[in-house]
């Protein structure tokens, strides 16, 4: 069915991006635009999720052009579920930066590039067309890069420099392995490439061109062995632009990943092995970082690279069943992990540090705070019923029913590693008194002295997340019934390519 | 810059340029050109200006600064790809006049998503040139 509410995510974070440029300089209504833009966003995303799961795969053929010649937009559940995450995040992040990006970055136009970014992620979920899912994935390294160097310090363009690389080495292979693609195939819309390569004689070549994407999805979405450019660059922007980019860029090429070798290229016995060796690595890697880690958000950074690696594994293994876990994996971490980097800033208007040794005694001060904080931290370790909990279930069935025992062990050290940094983190920063001696540099509370509203807009995109973070444990079975219907779609993407090339266009 | 002959003829190179840029832009839709050459073309029309002249004789020219025309181009851009959709047809879709105008012909809204491609263009490389031609002064 052709629908244009399918693109209209997009077209609202497009339009708030140029409304916000109009107000350039003019801080305070780009605060308000932003915030209203993606309130709105918000709003398109429940419609469109809910109008793709009652009714069924929607698709937009741009400007009316037949599937495999044109460029299709296709909104499946998982690229709508995706959509739908991507906004209440976005949403949280816009509220957030309100009060926790200085204002001399917002004159630097700040806004209209946060919403830039958003409408590239927004993009590259919906599009059905490989090409210009690699447009999207452009529009969002272009738009990063410049969140990454806003406000220009030392560190900021250190960090900024091995990201830039790193992705620019993406996509290089990301175009070659679409060039070669293009070449035995002759098309692009990824319907139709799934039609054409499951026909292709050539395994071999099939197998060759499959790495090109492992090796571009890979590096974007910090797999082991090219990882260190997250771990490296994450800390470096201000808290709202982490939030973002470690609850959601990784997780766009997580989702290409997963797109791409559920639709493409069936993961064959030399895939999946690659995959889910590729995931141990990866988590282990991610672990060891995280534990000898003293700053928050480079423990945070490490973290993501260890859960970036469960969600691989549950590729690579490739039944329902772990397809599932990964999958509600995925959904979780974008949530927590937008929230734990909005936490880190929080803390750091707190007490003006990120170091856990030179922290302590947070929660004496604001228990409150601290009970809403450790909600998502809890999540984060999936203690049940909490949402890191039931994805984790069904990792570890599919994992003992295709012997991948290796995988489970790596999980299980992800884990317990998890449950360990947490704690210390927890320890350190909220329960042990605040060392006598803070060092050369005093402490500051830049939060005490704000004004009641100015504290609500840095704590309430907290409680909203957590809020939904909740829901996503407590309601797991709403959620597991969604993810299901996504694993089931993945494993029979029959339903996709019929949606995407029937000639169903309104005359 | 002194060079007489430099600053005279740019005075004349400025219109014959920013001519050649309209005929490019129009001329894209079936030939090569375009928005995006045609903006190309209009910028170092000024950039050509400013040189002889100084970039303050351009701003002043100008009247606008050119970095206003960056979301003013967008917008175009955005506003004729969102206008299919007010009739009920896919994103993106090329409207089109019945009756070709005099002069001009046939007018789509692909033509105001590439005036606004121009807009963009211009509005971009002039607000680079000049602020780098504003910190070396």
């Amino acid at each position: 069915m052709t629908d244009n509410t399918l693109i209209f995510p997009v077209l609202t974070h497009l339009f708030t991006a140029i409304v916000s440029l109009f107000f350039w300089q003019k801080t305070v209504s780009q605060r308000i635009i932003s915030i209203v833009g993606s309130a709105v966003a918000m709003g398109l995303s429940i419609e469109l999720f809910v109008k793709v799961w009652t009714g069924g795969i929607l698709t937009l053929q741009a400007a009316g052009w037949d599937a495999p010649f044109g460029i299709s937009f296709v909104a499946d559940v998982f690229s709508c579920s995706m959509v739908l995450l991507t906004s209440f995040s976005g949403f949280a992040v816009s509220l957030y930066s309100a009060t926790g990006i200085a204002r001399a970055r917002m004159l630097y136009g700040y806004f209209p590039i946060f919403h830039f970014l958003l409408m590239g992620l927004n993009g590259a979920f919906l599009t059905g067309d490989i090409f210009n899912l690699y447009v999207w994935f452009e529009v969002i390294i272009i738009a990063s890069f410049v969140l990454m160097t806003l406000g220009g310090r030392k560190a900021q363009i250190e960090g900024s420099v091995k990201y830039m690389a790193m992705n620019i080495l993406a996509s290089a292979f990301f175009l070659t392995g679409i060039g070669i693609l293009y070449g035995i195939t002759g098309t692009l819309n990824m319907a139709d490439l799934s039609l054409k390569i499951s026909a292709l004689e050539n395994r071999k070549l099939v197998d060759i061109t499959a790495i090109f994407f492992v090796i571009g999805f890979g590096i974007k979405s910090a797999v082991f062995p090219l990882y260190f450019w997250l771990p490296s660059s994450y800390h470096t922007p201000p808290s709202a632009v982490a939030a973002v980019f470690g609850g959601l860029l990784t997780k766009v090429g997580i989702y290409a990943l997963f797109r791409v070798f559920t639709l493409i290229f069936i993961p064959d016995n030399f895939l999946s092995t690659l995959l889910v060796a590729l995931a141990i690595f990866t988590i282990l890697t991610g672990t060891f970082g995280a534990v000898i880690k003293n700053n928050i958000r480079r423990v945070f950074s490490y973290l993501i690279v260890c859960h970036i690696g469960f969600m691989v594994g549950g590729l690579g293994m490739y039944s329902e069943i772990a397809l599932t876990g990964a999958l509600f994996y995925l959904f979780h971490d974008i949530l927590v992990k937008t929230n734990s980097f909005l936490i880190a800033g929080l803390i750091r208007k707190l007490r003006g540090t990120m170091n856990m040794e030179k922290l302590g005694g947070l929660y004496a001060e604001y228990p409150l705070l601290s009970l809403l904080i450790a909600i998502v931290f809890f999540s984060l370790v999936g203690i049940p019923p909490l949402s890191g909990f039931w994805p984790k279930i069904y990792l570890f069935e599919a994992g003992f029913m295709d012997r991948h025992y290796v995988l489970i062990g790596a999980i299980i050290v992800g884990s317990f590693a998890t449950l360990y940094v947490i704690a210390n983190l927890w320890a350190q920063v909220f329960w042990k008194n605040p060392p006598e001696t803070p060092g050369d540099s005093p402490l500051t509370d830049d939060f005490k002295p704000m004004t009641r509203f100015r504290k609500a807009l840095l704590v309430a995109p907290i409680a909203f997340l957590a809020a939904i973070t909740l829901y996503v444990g407590l309601g797991a079975e709403n959620i597991t019934l969604v993810v299901q219907h996504i694993a089931r779609e993945m494993k029979d993407p029959s339903p996709y390519i019929e949606a995407v090339l029937s000639k169903n266009i309104p005359q | 810059m002194n060079s007489s002959i430099l600053k005279t003829a740019s005075n004349y190179l400025l219109p014959i340029l920013l001519l050649f840029s309209v005929f490019l832009l129009l001329r894209g839709h079936y030939h090569p050109g375009g928005g995006f050459v045609g903006g190309l073309i209009a910028s170092i029309a000024f950039v050509l200006h400013g040189f002889t002249h100084g970039t303050d004789a351009t701003l002043r020219l100008l009247r606008i600064h050119p970095g206003v025309l960056i979301p003013v181009g967008l917008g175009l851009a955005a506003l004729s790809m969102f206008a299919p959709v007010l009739t009920g047809q896919p994103v993106m879709t090329g409207l089109w006049i019945e009756e070709p105008l005099p002069v001009i012909g046939l007018i789509g809204s692909a033509l105001f998503f590439d005036l606004g491609v121009y807009l963009v263009v211009i509005g971009v490389v002039l607000t680079i040139l000049f602020t780098i031609s504003q910190y070396s002064e």
